[in-house]
C-alpha cells in the first residue's frame, strides 16, 4: 500500500456506494434472466423453471424476422464503418501534420458528441426529401444511418492500435524492397487486425442496439429487434421478451470480450 | 568460420581494391539537411563531403545529435535532403526511395516482424524483391547458416533473446545481398559480453560477404576496433576522415582529440613551421618538434594547441615537463598519474606497471618527457 497521496477508496462510505452501484447495475439484468426461464406468463412471480419463452421466441416468425433483420444490419454497417474507419485511422496517424487534422478529428467522431435525437430528426428530414425524389424505400437508408453512427467506435480501437505501432517496422519493410501497397499488406495491416476485428465488434454491438435513430429513418416492415422489442411493450409483455433480451446479452458480451481480448494483446 | 574458397578471393579482391583507394561506393557531395523552418530551423548536417570505398567498414563517429544518424536515414532513403546529392554506386538516387535503393539497414531496435518467424522475417526483402520460392528457401538456409541461427528458424522474435534478435536483424539485411549495409548502432541495446561477441561476428560476416558496411556509432572503442575508416562527426559536419591509427595519433582539431582516447592539451608557440611539421616552445621553454594536420599551415610565433596522448608520455631524469603528482590511478596493467604542472595546467600520464616497482606517490615530483613524435598541433 502507498502510504501518501489521495486514495478514494480511502473516503467513509466508498465501499457502501461501490456495492450499491453494482448491485442497481447488475440486479435488474440478474432479474431478466432469471425470470426468462419462467414457467408462468408473469415477469414478476416465479412459476418454476422452464425453457418454454425461449421455445415460443424461437418459433416466433416475426421475432426470426427481426433479429435476422438486426444481425444483417449490424454485420453490414459495422462492415462498412470498419472499413472506412481503417483508411480514416491511416490518413490521420500516418501521414505527416496537415492543417485542419483536429477538425477532422472532431468531424469522425462528431456521432459521439452529438445527442443521438438530433442525428435521428436530421436523418429523418434528408432522408424523407430523398425518398420522396427517388421513390426508393429499401434498407439502404438503415445501413447509411448505422454506418455513419458506427464510425467512431470503429475508429477510435484501430487508432489506438496504430498509434503504438512501431513506425521502424513499415520503415524496415520499406527498406527491404517493399512497395508502398506491399508494406500496407505485408506488415501494417497484419500488426492492424486484432484492432480492426475489435473496431468491428464494438461497431457491431452499437448497431444492434441502437433503437433511436433505427426508429425515425426505418420504413414501414423495417422494424430491428431493438424497435420490435419496444413495440411490444405497448401490448401484453411476457417473459419471451426476456428470453429474447438474454440471447441478445450473451450475444453482446461475447462481442465485447472478443473486443476486449482483441485490444489487450501487444502489438 | 573459414570461407569456402571463392568467397574469400572474391573478398580479398574487394579488399585489395578498398586499400589501393579502391572504387567508390557511396560518394556523398555537398550534402544539407535543414529540419523545421524559419527561427525553429535546425541544421541536422551541413555541406557534408563523404566517399565510402567499396567493400570498406566505415563508421560514423559522433555524439548524439551530430547528424550521424541523419546521415544513414539519408543513405537508406528515408529521408530526403534539403541540397546535395548521394550516388550509391555511381548511380544519383535522389527521389528513389527506400524499396528502390540496393541498400539495406540494420536498425538499432533490429525492428523485427513480430508477426513472422525468424525464417520469414529473413527471407521478406527476396520476397519482395520477387525470387522464386526455392532461391529464397536456399537463401533463408545459408543466412541461418552464416549467423548460426538454424535452430531458431521457426521461432518468432518474442521467442528469442536480444543477441539472436541481432542476428537475425543482420541475415535479414544481408539476405538481398546489398551493396551497402547500413548498421544504425546495432550494438547499443546488448550488454557488455554479447556486444564484445557481436563486434567480433559483425567483423566476421563483412570479411565473408565483402559487403560494405557503414556503421553508426557514439563508441570510440568500438569504432577503434572495428573500422577500416572511420569519419568523425560533430554538429552536422565531418571533422575528420582516417583510418582509426590516422584519427588516434593524428586528429586533426579539439573535438577529434577530445572525443577519441583520454588527451593532453598544452599552450605553445610556433618557432618555425614547414609543411606538415613544425617547431613548437612548450610553456617550460623547452622546443620540440610536432606534426602539423594537413592543409594547415601555423605561422611563426603564433600560438597554437598541442596535443599529447598520455601513453606518449613517460616519466624521466630529465624532460619537457615539471609538475607535482596529483593523483594516481590505479587500472592494473598501468597507472594514470595526474600531474600538476608546475607551469599551470594538469596532464595525465599513462604508466605500465611492471612486476616490483610502483608508481610516484600523490606530492612527488615528477619530470615527464614526450615521446619523439608524440605531439600534435592541432587546427584552431
Amino acid at each position: 500500500m502507498r502510504e501518501r497521496g489521495f486514495s478514494i477508496a480511502r473516503i467513509p462510505g466508498f465501499g457502501v456506494v461501490a456495492a450499491l452501484t453494482f448491485f442497481l447495475l447488475y440486479l435488474p439484468i440478474v432479474t431478466l434472466v432469471v425470470f426468462s426461464f419462467n414457467e408462468a406468463a408473469s415477469l414478476s412471480r416465479w412459476g418454476g423453471f422452464s425453457l418454454h419463452w425461449y421455445e415460443t421466441a424461437f418459433r416466433n416468425a416475426q421475432v426470426r424476422d427481426v433479429a435476422w433483420r438486426s444481425l444483417w444490419l449490424a454485420t453490414v454497417a459495422a462492415g462498412l464503418a470498419t472499413t472506412l474507419a481503417t483508411m480514416a485511422a491511416l490518413a490521420t496517424t500516418r501521414t505527416s501534420r496537415f492543417k485542419g487534422q483536429t477538425m477532422i478529428y472532431a468531424l469522425i467522431n462528431q456521432p459521439l458528441m452529438v445527442p443521438e435525437i438530433v442525428t435521428g430528426v436530421a436523418l429523418l428530414i434528408v432522408f424523407a426529401a430523398i425518398r420522396v425524389q427517388t421513390g426508393y424505400y429499401g434498407m439502404g437508408y438503415l445501413v447509411l444511418a448505422h454506418t455513419a453512427f458506427c464510425i467512431p467506435f470503429a475508429y477510435l480501437p484501430i487508432r489506438a492500435r496504430l498509434e503504438t505501432m512501431d513506425l521502424t517496422l513499415e520503415r524496415a519493410a520499406a527498406d527491404l524492397y517493399a512497395s508502398p501497397w506491399q508494406v500496407f499488406r505485408t506488415v501494417t495491416l497484419p500488426l492492424l487486425l486484432p484492432g480492426i476485428v475489435a473496431g468491428f465488434m464494438l461497431a457491431f454491438v452499437i448497431s444492434l442496439d441502437t433503437v433511436v435513430i433505427t426508429e425515425f429513418v426505418k420504413a414501414a416492415g423495417q422494424d430491428t429487434l431493438p424497435t420490435w422489442m419496444l413495440g411490444q411493450l405497448r401490448r401484453q409483455v411476457t417473459p419471451e421478451l426476456n428470453a429474447i433480451a438474454t440471447v441478445f446479452l450473451m450475444l453482446s458480451v461475447l462481442a465485447v470480450t472478443v473486443f476486449f481480448i482483441l485490444s489487450r494483446r501487444r502489438p | 568460420m573459414a570461407a569456402d574458397g571463392t568467397a574469400d578471393v572474391e573478398t580479398r579482391a574487394r579488399r585489395d581494391g578498398a586499400a589501393a583507394g579502391g572504387t567508390a561506393e557511396i560518394e556523398i557531395v555537398g550534402l544539407t539537411k535543414v529540419f523545421g523552418r524559419g527561427s525553429e530551423a535546425a541544421r541536422a548536417l551541413d555541406e557534408v563531403n563523404l566517399t565510402v570505398r567499396r567493400g570498406e567498414f566505415f563508421t560514423l563517429l559522433g555524439p548524439s545529435g551530430c547528424g550521424k544518424t541523419t546521415l544513414l536515414r539519408m543513405i537508406a532513403g528515408f529521408e530526403q535532403p534539403t541540397r546535395g546529392a548521394i550516388r550509391i554506386d555511381g548511380r544519383d538516387v535522389a527521389g528513389l526511395g527506400p524499396n528502390r535503393r540496393p541498400v539495406n539497414t540494420v536498425f538499432q531496435s533490429y525492428a523485427l516482424f513480430p508477426h513472422m518467424t525468424a525464417a520469414e522475417n529473413i527471407g521478406f526483402g527476396l520476397r519482395m524483391l520477387g525470387r522464386p520460392r526455392r532461391e529464397v528457401e536456399a537463401k533463408v538456409a545459408e543466412m541461418l547458416r552464416l549467423v548460426r541461427m538454424e535452430p531458431m528458424a521457426n521461432r518468432r522474435p518474442a521467442a528469442i533473446s536480444g543477441g539472436q534478435q541481432q542476428r537475425v536483424a543482420l541475415a535479414r539485411a544481408l539476405a538481398p545481398r546489398p551493396r551497402v549495409l547500413l548498421l544504425d548502432e546495432p550494438l547499443s541495446a546488448l550488454d557488455l559480453k554479447l556486444r564484445k561477441e557481436m563486434q567480433g561476428e559483425l567483423k566476421r560476416l563483412q570479411a565473408e560477404t565483402g559487403i560494405t558496411f557503414v556503421f553508426v556509432t557514439h563508441d570510440q572503442e568500438e569504432a577503434l576496433t572495428m573500422s577500416d575508416r572511420i569519419a568523425v562527426m560533430d554538429r552536422g559536419r565531418i571533422l575528420q576522415v582516417g583510418s582509426p591509427r590516422a584519427i588516434y595519433d593524428r586528429p586533426a582539431d579539439r573535438f577529434v582529440a577530445d572525443f577519441i582516447g583520454d588527451t593532453n592539451f598544452l599552450e605553445a608557440v610556433v618557432v618555425r613551421s614547414v609543411g606538415d611539421a613544425a617547431t613548437v616552445r612548450l610553456p617550460s621553454g623547452a622546443v620540440r618538434a610536432a606534426s602539423v594536420p594537413e592543409g594547415l599551415a601555423p605561422v611563426a610565433g603564433g600560438r597554437v594547441t598541442v596535443v599529447v596522448r598520455p601513453e606518449h608520455a613517460a616519466l624521466a631524469e630529465d624532460g619537457e615537463l615539471v609538475g607535482v603528482v596529483e593523483e594516481a590511478v590505479y587500472f592494473g596493467t598501468d597507472t594514470h598519474l595526474h600531474v600538476r604542472l608546475d607551469t599551470g595546467g594538469r596532464f595525465t600520464l599513462r604508466r605500465q606497471n611492471m612486476a616490483g616497482d610502483h608508481a610516484p606517490e600523490p606530492g612527488a615530483a615528477v619530470t615527464i618527457r614526450i615521446a619523439e613524435s608524440g605531439l600534435r598541433v592541432l587546427r584552431p
